[in-house]
């Protein structure tokens, strides 16, 4: 169900700033993977480069084997990788229905003509649009507000929305960029638990973004850390708890000669 | 029989224009007339609505395709109406009405070439950039209208004339009763949710494999292609075009009736096309105050009701998914 994403010596220059330097990691099917580092070391670029919003200034990202630079974002949500966002970006208009029925909108079989001659095949189809959203939204709990507009729902479950909605592309890889961020301690609970789940019950590996220790720390087979652009340790919880470097990373060293 | 609901609304209304068309001789000529005309600023706004209510492109050159359309569908009936009356069987209801559509469709599908033209490279931009753009386009296609030969097929600055009266209250509305149709059939689709995506949030849209550029350029494609029908009813109302009649006035004319109506409300619009064209009419006598009274109701619509006459949200709460 999975499949492997490859980062090789990945480098990103915006003009004379190197936002992500050489950098090299895999994501392996059906693995957990943290992506840690202080603010502005280039998490969310990262993401940017493998969701095809950025082309790399040089390196190789792979993800089942195919090249994914020069596909554009929309290709590579077919190629089975989906994301959420930092600042959540849902279809403010929408109910959250319609939210997660757009992201199923990429495995429709039939297209405009059909949507246009509404036929027996057309409703066929939407229905089982319809009943695999409910589905969907029925194991996240919120089938009860398909109608709602998402707006007016809180900020946790837009957050978990978003998980679903991203979850509706049927992807093997899953991008959370930052979803505790604005969660209180009880939300972050439910989100370690949540994360845990989806990666069991899709049987998808997750590629985690998180400024919050402890959600990462729980659950995470294996973290990666950033710093000015650059991986400056990888390894499991513990190691990487452990790591001088990543503790200066975060705490900064002791002033010399005080 | 519930599921096919929309095609039954789709030819009710084909049958009812075709009903009212056969006993429009005994209706007044001047109400005619402004039916006709609310006719075609319904195509008109409708097929906006899709370029900038349901998919937030904010396009300023709409009445730039209806001049493709009327000029396309013109030069048809002009230069070869009389040889294809022939064809299909001398002059006649029958002859005349197949002459007419064929004009029609020429004239949308030039538009519609012209919107794809058009939108392919423009469509990268966002926002008032494009705005920018269709409207520098409106401009390019009136002023190359304008200096083209007088003798020539486009009749130069003075247009064209003489242009046989085929538009009748059936096709007008007829075609309205299409365009209504295929966008609203379109944009409640699971395939057209994405109109609407790429109008919330494009970046989002495209990472939900949305290909957000071809969407956008569907969405001008179509509407081009209503706006050219829209144009060629026009020419073939009033008989004489001349590119003055497509000028930037004309496409602000429209994205009022789109902003009055509710971005993304084809029912508001509708309605907002009908009150403004018949208001219009009224204001006739003070035709120098026209733009003032238009300006001082749009303002005061967006400082009271901001959303539009009939916003799409309206409609949204009564309909239920399951």
């Amino acid at each position: 169900m999975s499949a492997k994403l490859q980062l090789d010596n990945v480098t990103i220059q915006f003009g004379g700033l190197r936002a992500v330097g050489d950098l090299t990691f895999a994501v392996n099917p059906g693995e957990l993977i943290g992506l840690i580092g202080p603010n502005g070391a280039g998490k969310t670029t990262v993401f940017n480069l493998i969701t095809g919003v950025y082309k790399p200034t040089a390196g190789r990202i792979s993800f089942n084997g195919v090249s994914v630079p020069g596909h554009r974002p929309h290709q590579i949500t077919r190629l089975g990788i989906a994301r959420t966002f930092q600042n959540i970006r849902l279809f403010g208009s929408l109910s959250v229905f319609d939210n997660v029925r757009t992201a199923m909108m990429m495995h429709l079989q039939h297209g405009i003509a059909h949507a246009l001659a509404r036929g027996a095949a057309y409703h066929d189809e939407e229905a089982s649009i319809a009943s695999d959203v409910l589905d969907l939204l029925d194991i996240f709990g919120l089938r009860g507000e398909a109608d709602t507009p998402c707006k007016s729902m809180s900020y946790g479950d837009q957050r978990r929305l978003e998980i679903v909605r991203a979850l509706a592309t049927k992807p093997k890889l899953l991008l959370l960029d930052e979803p505790a961020a604005g969660m209180n301690p009880t939300e972050k609970e439910e989100l370690m638990k949540l994360i845990q789940f989806i990666k069991d019950k899709f049987q998808i590996s997750v590629l985690l973004v998180e400024h919050d220790m402890k959600v990462v720390m729980g659950i995470c087979q294996r973290i990666v850390v950033l710093e000015y652009g650059e991986k400056i340790a990888e390894g499991s919880p513990d190691e990487i708890q452990k790591n001088p470097e990543v503790i200066e990373a975060y705490l900064g060293t002791e002033a010399s000669g005080s | 029989m519930k599921n096919y609901k929309s095609q039954i609304a789709l030819i009710a209304a084909l049958a009812v224009s075709m009903g009212v068309s056969m006993c429009s001789d005994s209706l007044d000529a001047y109400a005619l007339d402004v039916m006709l005309n609310v006719g075609i600023n319904i195509i008109l706004a409708v097929s906006l609505n899709l370029v900038n209510g349901f998919t937030g492109q904010f396009s300023l050159g709409h009445a730039a395709f209806m001049a493709v359309g009327a000029y396309g569908a013109s030069i048809v009936t002009l230069e070869m109406g009389g040889p294809l009356v022939r064809v299909f069987g001398g002059p006649g209801w029958f002859a005349d009405s197949l002459t007419f559509l064929i004009a029609l469709t020429v004239g949308g599908v030039c538009a519609a070439v012209a919107g794809w033209l058009v939108g392919v490279p423009s469509l990268r931009l966002r926002g008032d950039y494009l705005a920018i753009v269709t409207l520098g386009f409106n401009e390019i296609i009136r002023v190359v209208l304008q200096n083209t030969s007088g003798d020539g097929p486009f009749g130069g600055a003075l247009g064209l004339k003489g242009i046989e009266p085929f538009t009748s209250f059936f096709w007008v509305f007829a075609i309205a009763a299409v365009a209504i149709y295929v966008i609203a059939a379109l944009v409640n689709s699971t395939y057209g949710r994405g109109f609407l995506a790429v109008r919330d949030d494009e970046i989002a849209a495209e990472s939900m494999g949305v290909n957000t550029v071809r969407y956008k350029v569907i969405a001008f494609v179509i509407g081009s292609f209503f706006a050219g029908l829209a144009g060629g009813l026009y020419a073939h109302l009033r008989t004489t075009i001349s590119p003055e009649g497509f000028n930037f006035l004309k496409s602000v004319d429209v994205v009022v009736m789109v902003i009055l109506g509710g971005m993304g409300s084809t029912v508001g619009v509708v309605l907002a096309a009908v009150i403004l064209t018949v208001l219009n009419e009224f204001l006739r006598d003070f035709e120098q105050y026209r733009m003032i009274v238009f300006s001082l109701l749009l303002i005061v619509m967006m400082i009271m009701r901001p959303q539009g006459l009939l916003p799409a949200e309206f409609f949204a709460r009564r309909r239920k998914s399951a």
